[in-house]
C-alpha cells in the first residue's frame, strides 16, 4: 500500500479517536480512545517504513486558504519520524488503556486533546508548505498546553502551562519568521519552492538562526528549556511519555526540515554547526546535572529530556560542520548518529515515563524519597525500567549505546577543520558527551537504586502492588525495541540511509556491513566496528558456565540479617537518600548548580551533643531564574500597563485611534 | 619523517614546557609551586644547549650555563630561602578554585594557539611551533599573578612568565645576541633580590604577605590620616 | 575467521582471566617487601578465590534478584572487555566486537550493576560506595575519552588492532603528545581500579572507600566473583596501557614462535607495570576524597594537552 494512503488512515484513525472520545462517555470512551490511537500509531508506523522503503509520495488537499490548498510530502525524514511517532503512540496507546482507569469520568478534555495533539505532530511531519506546517504546529502546541494544564485545580500546574504556552507562542513566531525570510527567496509557501530557491547567505544565516531558537526552544535546548522541567511533570504520565518521546522530536524535525532540507546543506556556514554543536554539548552536561539534583521522579526525567536533545544536537552539530567543511560521508554518519538516538530516546524515554506513571500510580507520590523496595513488589515495573536505564545509560547491548558510540566515531573521525579553536572544539565536545553519559549512568543508579532498591521508605512503598496487564504489555513493546535497536543496528542503520541521500547526496549504506551483517562499522571495518550480538551471545556464554560451574547440586543459599556494624536497630531512614546519593555532584559542581544549602543542629543540652539536625538543599535552575522569570514578568508587566490603558475609558480609545492615524500618514506619506 | 632529531626535542620540550606552567598552576603548596619554578629553569637550559647544537650557535652554550645556574639553582634558592625566612610554606591561596583554574589555562592554550597559527605559517626557524606553546606560557604566567593570593607566588609567576619570554627568545630567533641576554639575566636577578628585601621589609610592616591585607591595611592607615 | 585464529584468540584471553590474580598478588606482594613485610605470596588471591568458591552464599534478607545477578553481569562484562585486549597477538577476529569506546562502555555496564548491588541491601554503606564511584567514574570517562583521541587520531581508528599495528608500523619519533596521554591514561587507571591515591583496595571499614563499600554484603561464590573481576579489570587497564603505547614483542602473527615471544614480552612489561603501580602505592599517601576531582581533572586537562600539542606539533610540519 502507498505510503500516503497509510499516512491518511493514521490521520483519520486519530480523528476518529477524537470523535469516540467526544461522543462517548464511561469505559466506551476510554476504550475507543485507546483503540483507535493505537491504530493510528500502527498505520503511522507502517506508513513510516513503507515511506523509508519506497520513494517520495506527495498528496495536496483543497483544504485551508483559498490559493493555497495543503501540501503533504512523505520523504524519507518525514517517514522516519512517522516511524518514531507510531514506534511509541502504538505502546502508550495500549499503556493508556489500564493508566487512565484512574481518570474515568474526569477524562473528557484529555480524551478530546490528546489525540489532536497527535494528528498535530503527524501533520507538522507531513506539511509540504509553511501553511499546513504552521497550523499543524500550532495544534500540537494548543492542544499540548490543554494536555499539561489537566489538571488545573493545581496552582503549580496552572503556572507551568502558562509558562509553556509563552514559551511555545514564542517558538512559534521565530519558526514564523524564519519561514518568512525563506518565503521572501523563493517567493512561495511551498517548501519545493523554498527548496529550490536560491538564498544569499546573510538570509540563510538570519534563517537558520529563527529557526534554531524557534526549534531550539520547542526542543528545549539550553537556554531555551526553562519550560520543560515545569511543564512534562504535572502532565498525567501517558502524556509526559508522548511530550518527551515524539514532541521534542518533532521539533528537531523542523530543524532538520528547516536548515538541511529548505535552506540546503549547501549553504551551512561554518559557524552554525559550531553554534549547534555548543548549544549541544552544554544542554547535554546542563541537563544531566540538574537531573541529578532532582529528587521529583518526573521531573529528574524532565532534566534528562534535555540531555538527550543535547546529544541529539552534538551529532547534528558534528554534521553541520563535517557539511560545510566537505565530508559528506562523515556529515552523514553525524546525521544518522543523531536521528538514531532520536528514535532511541522516544523509546526509552517514553518508557521511562510510563514506567514513572507506574511507579506513581502504586506510591502515590512523585517524590523519590518516599519509595524505596519497588523491586520486590512490582517486579514486571522494575525490569523493564531497568532495561530503559540502562539504555539511556548508553551501557551496551542496549540502543543508547549505540547511536552515542555513533556519535562518537564521527568527532573521532573528523579531521582538522580549520583553526585551531574549531579543531579543538570537535573533542571537546565528545569529551562533553562522555561526561554527559557517565553523569546518566549515575543519575539512573540513583534512580533505580532510590526508587526499585533498599527498604520502602514509606507505608504507600511498602504495600504498592504491581500493574495492570495492559500497562505491562505498553511497557513490553518499548523495552523489546530498546533491546532490539541496540542489537541489531546494522538492519537499522541501512534503512535510514534514504536520509543522507536526499539531503547530503551521500550513501553510508554500503559501508555499514561491509564486514558481515554482525558486525557494525560506520565508514571502514579498519576504524571501528562493534557487534552487539557477538558480545551478547560471548557475555552470555561466559555467564551460563560461570552459573553452570558455580552452582553444583544441592548448594544453598542461606539468608541472614544485614550486617549493621552492631547497631541492632537499622531502619528505612538510614538509607542512603536521592539527595545524598548526589552530594559528591552537588558540592563538585557547585559553582555550576549553586546550591542552596541549610543546616540546623539543634543543642538543647549542651553545645556539643546535638539533638536534632535538619538540613535542607534547594537547586534551583539559574537559566530559569534569570531569563525566564524577567521574560515571563516583563510580558505581565506589558499586559497589566495595556490593561491599564484599557481601563482608561473611551476618550483615551480615541487619542490612540488618532494618534495611531497621524502615524500612519506620517509614514505614508 | 622529515623531522630531525633537534626538531623533535625541542618539540617534546616545549610540549614540557606547556605542562610545567600547567603544573605551577595546579600545586596546593608553595614549596612544589617552587619545585616546579626551579624545574621550568633547568627545562630552558637544556632548551638553550640542544638549540645551540642544532644551529651551530655557540654563544647559546654560555647563556645555558647561566640560566641552569641562575634560573635553576640561584633563583629557587633565593626565593626558598625567603619562604624559609617568613614562614609562608604553607597552603597555596587562590582566588579561584584550582579546578576551574585549569580550565581557563586550557582555553587561554586553546586561544594562543588560535593566534599564533598565522604567523607561525610565514616563520621558517628551526623552532617555530614552540612559538604558539611559548605564548601559552607567557599567558598562563599571567593568569598565575591574577589567580594567587600571596606575594610570593606572584613573583614566581612573573618570574614565569620571564622564562617563557627567554623560551620564545630561543625559539624563534635561535638566542638574542649574549649581551642582551647576560643584561636581561642581571636585571631578573636584581629584580628578585629587590623582592626578596621587599617581602622582609613588608612582613615588618604588614605582618602578612597577602595582597589584600596590604591593601586593607594601607587604606587603615589613610582612614586613619 | 578460521579455527586457529579464534581458538588463539579465547586462549590469550583465558591466559589473561587466569594470570589476574597473580597479577594482584604480584602487586601485594611487592607493597609487602617495600613495607618490610614478607607478605602472602604472590598466589594468595587464587588461594582466597577458591576458598570463597568453596563457601556457603549468606544473603542479606531484603537483597532481590538484583544483588544476585549483579556478580555474574560485572564477572561476564568484565571478561568480554578483557578478551578484546589482546595481550599475545594482535590479529585476532574477535577483536572487532568491541573498539576501545566499546570496551570502556561494557567496563561501565560492569560498574552500573556493581553500582546497582550496593543499592539492593538499603544500607548507608552501600549507597555511599555506589555514589562515590559512579561519581569519580563519570569524572574520569572523559580523561580517558581524551586520551583514547590522541592515540586513534593518530591512528585513525578506535579498533586497537589497527590501533597496535600503527604503532609498530611507525617508525618511532618522539611524540610529546603519546606521553600526554599515557600520564592522563595511568591517572585514569587508577582511579578506575580503586588504588591509592584515589582509593584504598586494602581497607574493609573506613569512611573512604569506594570499592569495598558495595561489595560489603557479598559473600561466598558471588564475592569471589566480584573481586576476581575487580583483578581482571586491573589486569585489562594495564594491558591496554601495554598495548597503546608499548606494543613491541606483541606477535603478528600466530605462529607458536610469535606467541611464545609475545608471551615473554607481555608478562615482563606487565610485571613492570605491577612493581611500578606497588611502587606508587607504597610512595603516596591516599588524597582527600574531594581531591579527587581534582586529579581527574588534572588527567583530562592533561590529555586535552596532549591533544593540542598533537595538532600544534606534530600536524602540519
Amino acid at each position: 500500500m502507498n505510503a500516503m494512503t497509510l499516512a491518511a488512515g493514521s490521520g483519520i484513525a486519530a480523528l476518529a479517536a477524537a470523535a469516540g472520545a467526544g461522543l462517548l462517555r464511561g469505559h466506551l470512551q476510554r476504550s475507543a480512545l485507546c483503540l483507535f490511537l493505537g491504530i493510528s500509531g500502527l498505520l503511522s508506523a507502517s506508513a513510516g517504513l513503507v515511506g523509508l522503503l519506497t520513494s517520495t509520495a506527495s498528496l495536496i488537499l483543497p483544504l485551508g486558504l483559498p490559493w493555497l490548498p495543503m501540501h503533504f510530502r512523505i520523504d524519507g525524514l518525514a517517514a522516519f519520524f512517522l516511524l518514531v511517532i507510531g514506534a511509541l503512540l502504538v505502546p502508550v496507546a495500549i499503556y493508556s488503556q489500564g493508566y487512565l482507569k484512574g481518570y474515568q469520568g474526569r477524562m473528557d478534555a484529555l480524551a478530546v486533546f490528546l489525540p489532536l495533539f497527535v494528528i498535530g505532530m503527524q501533520g507538522v511531519v507531513l506539511a509540504n508548505d509553511a501553511f499546513a506546517f504552521m497550523l499543524f504546529w500550532e495544534l500540537m502546541s494548543i492542544s499540548s498546553y490543554f494536555l499539561v494544564t489537566f489538571e488545573h485545580e493545581n496552582l503549580e500546574n496552572r503556572k507551568a502551562g502558562f509558562i509553556y504556552l509563552l514559551m511555545a507562542h514564542l517558538a512559534g513566531l521565530l519558526i514564523l519568521g524564519a519561514f518568512a525570510v525563506l518565503y521572501a527567496s523563493g517567493g512561495s509557501f511551498e517548501f519545493s519552492a523554498m527548496r529550490a530557491a536560491d538564498i544569499s547567505s546573510f538570509w540563510a544565516s538570519v534563517a537558520f538562526l529563527l529557526a534554531a531558537f524557534g526549534f531550539g526552544t520547542k526542543a528545549g535546548a539550553v537556554p531555551m528549556h526553562g519550560w520543560l522541567p515545569d511543564a512534562h511533570p504535572v502532565a498525567p504520565s501517558n502524556v509526559s511519555a508522548l511530550m518527551s518521546g515524539i514532541m521534542l522530536k518533532v521539533a528537531i524535525f523542523g530543524f532538520v526540515r528547516v536548515t538541511w532540507d529548505l535552506i540546503g546543506s549547501g549553504d551551512f556556514q561554518w559557524w552554525w554547526g559550531a553554534v549547534v554543536l555548543a548549544a549541544g554539548a552544554s544542554s547535554a552536561v546542563f541537563g544531566v546535572l540538574f537531573a541529578l539534583q532532582q529528587h521529583d521522579l518526573k521531573r529528574l526525567l524532565a532534566y534528562h529530556s534535555i540531555e538527550n536533545i543535547g546529544i541529539i544536537l552534538i551529532g547534528l552539530g558534528l554534521s553541520m560542520l563535517l557539511a560545510h567543511f566537505g565530508h559528506p560521508m562523515l556529515a552523514a554518519l553525524g546525521l544518522i548518529a543523531g536521528l538514531y538516538h532520536t528514535i532511541n530516546h522516544a523509546l526509552f524515554k517514553g518508557l521511562l515515563f510510563m514506567g514513572a506513571g507506574a511507579v506513581l500510580h502504586a506510591a502515590g507520590t512523585r517524590d523519590m524519597e518516599s519509595m524505596g523496595g519497588l523491586v520486590h513488589r512490582m517486579p514486571a515495573t522494575a525490569l523493564f525500567f531497568l532495561i530503559a536505564s540502562i539504555s539511556i545509560s548508553a551501557l551496551p547491548p542496549f540502543n543508547g549505546f549505540v547511536s552515542e558510540w555513533l556519535t562518537f566515531q564521527t568527532a573521532l573521525m573528523s579531521p582538522q577543520l580549520g583553526g585551531a579553536l574549531l579543531t579543538a572544539i570537535v573533542p571537546f565536545s565528545a569529551a562533553m558527551l562522555a561526561l554527559a553519559g557517565a553523569l546518566a549512568a549515575a543519575c539512573f543508579v540513583k534512580v533505580f537504586g532510590i526508587v526499585f532498591l533498599g527498604h520502602a521508605r514509606s507505608e504507600a512503598a511498602a504495600s504498592a502492588h504491581e500493574v495492570d496487564a495492559w500497562m505491562k504489555v505498553g511497557m513490553a513493546i518499548p523495552a523489546f525495541f530498546c533491546l532490539l535497536l541496540g542489537l541489531l543496528p546494522v538492519l537499522f542503520v541501512p534503512l535510514l540511509d534514504v536520509i543522507p541521500r536526499n539531503l547530503l547526496d551521500v550513501s553510508l549504506a554500503a559501508h555499514v556491513h561491509e564486514h558481515g551483517w554482525l558486525w557494525l562499522s560506520p565508514v571502514d571495518v579498519s576504524h571501528a566496528s562493534y557487534s552487539a550480538p557477538v558480545a551478547l551471545a560471548g557475555m552470555l556464554t561466559i555467564g551460563g558456565l560461570a552459573f553452570w560451574w558455580l552452582h553444583p547440586k544441592g548448594s544453598t543459599v542461606r539468608r541472614g540479617s544485614i550486617w549493621s556494624c552492631g547497631n541492632p536497630h537499622l531502619n528505612a531512614r538510614m538509607q542512603y537518600t536521592a539527595t545524598s546519593f548526589s552530594q559528591p555532584l552537588r558540592r563538585i559542581f557547585g559553582g555550576i548548580l549553586q546550591p542552596d544549602e541549610h543546616a540546623h543542629i539543634e543543642r538543647p543540652a549542651h553545645k556539643l551533643l546535638s539533638q536534632k539536625v535538619r538540613h535542607a538543599v534547594h537547586v534551583a535552575d539559574p537559566v530559569v531564574n534569570r531569563l525566564h522569570r524577567p521574560l515571563a514578568d516583563a510580558v505581565l508587566t506589558l499586559a497589566h500597563a495595556v490593561q491599564k490603558e484599557h481601563q482608561r475609558g473611551i476618550h483615551a480609545y480615541l487619542a490612540w485611534t488618532f494618534a495611531t492615524v497621524l502615524v500612519l500618514l506620517a509614514v505614508f506619506t | 619523517m622529515s623531522m630531525s632529531l633537534v626538531q623533535q626535542l625541542v618539540d617534546g620540550l616545549a610540549a614540557l614546557m606547556l605542562l610545567v606552567s600547567f603544573a605551577l598552576l595546579a600545586q596546593h603548596r608553595l614549596l612544589s609551586v617552587l619545585h616546579w619554578f626551579a624545574a621550568q629553569g633547568v627545562l630552558l637550559a637544556v632548551t638553550a644547549t640542544i638549540v645551540a647544537y642544532g644551529t651551530g650557535n655557540h654563544e647559546l652554550y654560555i647563556s645555558a650555563v647561566m640560566t641552569f645556574l641562575l634560573k635553576g639553582l640561584l633563583l629557587p634558592w633565593l626565593l626558598w630561602h625567603v619562604i624559609k625566612r617568613l614562614h609562608v610554606h604553607r597552603e597555596v591561596e587562590p582566588l579561584v578554585n584550582l579546578t576551574l583554574t585549569m580550565l581557563i589555562a586550557l582555553g587561554i592554550t586553546l586561544f594562543s594557539f588560535h593566534i599564533i597559527q598565522p604567523i607561525e605559517k610565514i616563520s621558517e626557524s628551526l623552532t617555530s611551533d614552540s612559538m604558539a606553546i611559548a605564548t601559552a606560557c607567557v599567558l598562563l604566567g599571567m593568569l598565575m599573578m591574577i589567580t594567587r593570593r600571596k606575594a610570593i607566588t606572584q613573583v614566581i609567576g612573573f618570574l614565569a612568565v620571564e622564562n617563557s619570554l627567554f623560551f620564545a627568545a630561543i625559539g624563534s630567533t635561535n638566542g638574542m645576541p649574549l649581551v642582551v641576554e647576560i643584561g636581561i639575566a642581571f636585571d631578573v636577578l636584581i629584580a628578585a633580590l629587590i623582592f626578596g628585601l621587599f617581602f622582609f621589609q613588608i612582613r615588618t610592616t604588614f605582618d602578612s604577605l597577602e595582597v589584600d591585607a596590604m591593601h586593607a591595611a594601607l587604606q587603615d592607615r589613610e582612614d586613619e590620616a | 575467521m578460521s579455527g586457529t585464529s579464534l581458538f588463539l584468540q579465547i586462549a590469550q584471553a583465558v591466559v589473561l582471566v587466569l594470570f589476574a590474580p597473580i597479577a594482584a598478588g604480584v602487586v601485594s606482594t611487592a607493597k609487602a617487601r617495600l613495607q618490610n613485610r614478607r607478605g602472602a605470596g604472590v598466589l594468595q588471591p587464587w588461594r582466597n578465590l577458591i576458598k570463597l568458591f568453596g563457601k556457603q552464599v549468606v544473603l542479606a534478607e531484603n537483597a532481590s534478584w538484583i544483588f544476585r545477578f549483579a556478580p555474574y553481569v560485572v564477572f561476564t562484562a568484565t571478561i568480554m572487555a578483557a578478551s578484546c585486549v589482546p595481550p599475545l597477538l594482535v590479529h585476532t577476529p574477535l577483536s572487532l566486537t568491541a573498539d576501545v569506546i566499546a570496551l570502556v562502555a561494557l567496563l561501565a555496564l560492569a560498574r552500573f550493576f556493581l553500582a546497582l548491588a550496593g543499592m539492593d541491601i538499603g544500607t548507608a554503606f552501600g549507597g555511599m560506595g555506589a555514589s562515590r564511584e559512579m561519581t569519580f567514574s563519570a569524572l574520569a570517562e572523559p580523561a580517558m575519552l581524551m586520551s583514547v583521541f590522541v592515540l586513534s587520531i593518530g591512528a585513525q581508528s578506535t579498533n586497537l588492532t589497527t590501533m597496535i599495528s600503527h604503532t609498530l608500523n611507525t617508525p618511532i619519533v618522539l611524540q610529546p603528545s603519546l606521553a600526554f596521554a599515557l600520564v592522563a591514561m595511568l591517572m585514569v587507571a587508577v582511579a578506575e581500579n580503586g588504588r591509592i591515591p584515589v582509593d584504598n583496595p586494602t581497607t574493609h571499614l573506613e569512611l573512604t572507600m569506594i570499592h569495598e563499600a558495595m561489595i560489603l554484603e557479598y559473600s561466598g561464590r558471588h564475592l569471589a566473583l566480584m573481586e576476581w573481576a575487580a583483578m581482571i579489570k586491573l589486569t585489562l587497564f594495564a594491558t591496554l596501557i601495554i598495548d597503546l603505547f608499548l606494543p613491541w614483542g606483541i606477535s603478528i602473527d600466530a605462529s607458536l614462535a610469535g606467541v611464545a615471544m609475545g608471551l615473554v614480552a607481555w608478562l615482563l612489561k606487565l610485571i613492570g607495570f605491577l612493581l611500578g603501580l606497588s611502587l606508587v602505592e607504597t610512595y603516596l599517601a591516599k588524597l582527600r576524597l574531594f581531591e579527587v576531582p581534582e586529579f581527574l581533572s588534572t588527567a583530562f586537562v592533561i590529555a586535552f594537552l596532549g591533544l593540542l600539542t598533537h595538532y600544534m606539533l606534530e600536524i602540519g610540519t
